[in-house]
């Protein structure tokens, strides 16, 4: 199918777009594409406008910083998923950005699609909004009434659903670094590699002298929003912990039944990876 | 209403096309219609199939999740413009699509553009790839017909051809 018909612009600088977007409640931010044409061409959405955010400049950007309180990586709104995940850098301050991006679809379409695109797009199926609320991330947001900075937990609203208002730009993704003593892992089932996933497991642990002090599990695929739980004191039974907090629901590619099969046994698995993680990185 | 069209300026296998489309003409539609390239096929128009794979400066991209009317800037690679000029006027086939010819990668050779594209940029990348690398260079394609066994073994023989030729 085609999508329906509607209105285009291309500005050329951040302004031009804030000002096209506050202007037209039906518009719609195009960035790479790669979940908003599908969406077009099947007519589930029809925005009244795209705004065509390709052209501005200065927001292709990966910095990574490690020192301090900013200590971490920010990725602008035009970075593609490809070029972060390419950035040693980025992977050596935050190792959990490439131990997910590596899932996040095929490469042809991590050559279009961006890491901020899909965080706003707020799908519990795509990792790297699981991985920003794990990491207790934060989004930079501009519109025509100034900028603001959201923190990952207040981001998800709902099945593709962010809090963002429909004239706000998101320009910037903030992931913290990773500290001394933490350890991070990622695991996920798909039927290919690439695919979205039945079930996606992060681990974020933090260590003192070898031991455990706290410890938070991230899922994808398993609610209909990026879920997060904290299991520091169950860990003799995480996916326990975790199942009481989750609703793990069926759709055509895995039961429910299956997909609590699928966090009982990564849970555990992806746990261990990252505390082993963490010990690694101390020694 | 009738829709407004936009002028778009295409720069696709070194020519530049004029076009005049509307906002919601994809960019695989554009090349078909609009700039009479066939070559490029489209299948699921939802990005999963990967027949609709182009170059876009010189990455490969879903023709099908792009319009025309944003790609302005970019250098476009079809499957026309794979051949390689020689003193013939049809040119000679590339590293890539003489492999396929020579392992039968392909059947109905509905995927093989998408295929074609999409190995080019890969051999690129990794020129010498192992069979698992190009399991993975292709993996996003899907191809109804040949069970994919002489696909791989065509990246294989392209990385061999390349090098012959070189
Ligand atoms: C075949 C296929 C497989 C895929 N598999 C996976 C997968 O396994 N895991 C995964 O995570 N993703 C997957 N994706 C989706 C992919 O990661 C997308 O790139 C991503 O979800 C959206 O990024 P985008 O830049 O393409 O955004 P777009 O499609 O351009 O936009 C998506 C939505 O976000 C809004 N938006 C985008 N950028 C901004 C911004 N800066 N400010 C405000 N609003 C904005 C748009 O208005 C739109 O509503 C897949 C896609 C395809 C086609
Ligand atoms: S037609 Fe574009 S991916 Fe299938
Ligand atoms: S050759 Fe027929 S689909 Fe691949």
């Amino acid at each position: 199918m085609k999508p329906a018909p509607f209105a285009f612009r291309r500005p050329a600088t951040l302004e031009e777009a804030l000002a096209a977007l506050a202007e037209e409640p039906g518009a719609k931010v195009l960035a790479g594409g790669q979940s908003l044409v599908p969406l077009l061409s099947m007519r589930l959405a029809a925005p009244s406008m795209l705004v065509d955010i390709n052209a501005l400049p200065g927001l292709g950007h990966v910095r990574c910083s490690s020192d301090g309180g900013a200590a971490g990586v920010r990725i602008g709104a035009l970075a593609r998923h490809a070029h972060v995940l390419a950035s040693t850098e980025a992977a050596e301050v935050q190792p959990l950005l490439a131990m997910a991006l590596s899932h996040v679809a095929h490469p042809t379409i991590r050559n279009r699609g961006t890491t901020v695109g899909s965080i706003v797009h707020a799908d519990a199926a795509a990792e790297m909004p699981m991985v920003l609320r794990l990491l207790e991330g934060s989004v930079d947001v501009a519109s025509v009434r100034g900028r603001r900075t959201v923190p990952a937990g207040e981001l998800f609203a709902g099945p593709l659903e962010s809090t963002l208002a429909h004239d706000e730009i998101a320009v910037e993704a903030f992931f913290p670094a990773l500290p001394e003593g933490a350890g991070v892992a990622f695991q996920e089932i798909a039927r290919r590699h690439g695919d979205y996933a039945l079930v996606g497991v992060a681990a974020l642990v933090e260590t003192d002298g070898g031991e455990v002090v706290r410890a938070r599990v991230g899922f994808v695929s398993v609610s209909d929003v990026p879920v997060v739980v904290d299991v520091t004191d169950s860990l003799d039974d995480p996916a326990g912990k975790a199942l009481a907090e989750l609703d793990p629901a069926a759709d055509i590619h895995a039961t429910a039944a299956y997909r609590a099969h699928l966090v009982k046994v990564l849970t555990p698995r992806v746990l261990a990876d990252a505390v082993h993680h963490a010990r690694e990185r101390n020694t | 209403m009738s829709e407004q069209l936009h002028d778009v300026r295409l720069h696709v296998n070194g020519s530049v096309h004029e076009v005049q489309v509307p906002a919601r003409r994809l960019l695989s539609d554009a090349l078909r219609h609009d700039c009479g390239l066939t070559g490029t096929h489209v299948g699921c128009e939802h990005g999963v199939c990967g027949a609709c794979t182009v170059l876009v400066d010189g990455s490969p991209v879903r023709s099908c999740l792009m319009f025309a009317v944003s790609a302005v800037d970019a250098e476009i690679t079809t499957v026309e413009g794979l051949t390689e000029a020689d003193d013939t006027p049809e040119g000679r086939l590339s590293p890539v699509q003489q492999a396929f010819s020579d392992c039968h990668g392909l059947q109905c050779g509905f995927c093989t553009p998408g295929f074609l594209t999409t190995i080019t940029a890969g051999l690129k990348e990794n020129p010498d790839p192992t069979e698992d690398e190009a399991r993975e260079m292709i993996a996003g394609n899907l191809c109804r017909c040949t069970g994919y066994q002489n696909i791989v073994k065509s990246v294989l023989r392209a990385a061999e051809i390349e090098q012959e030729r070189s």
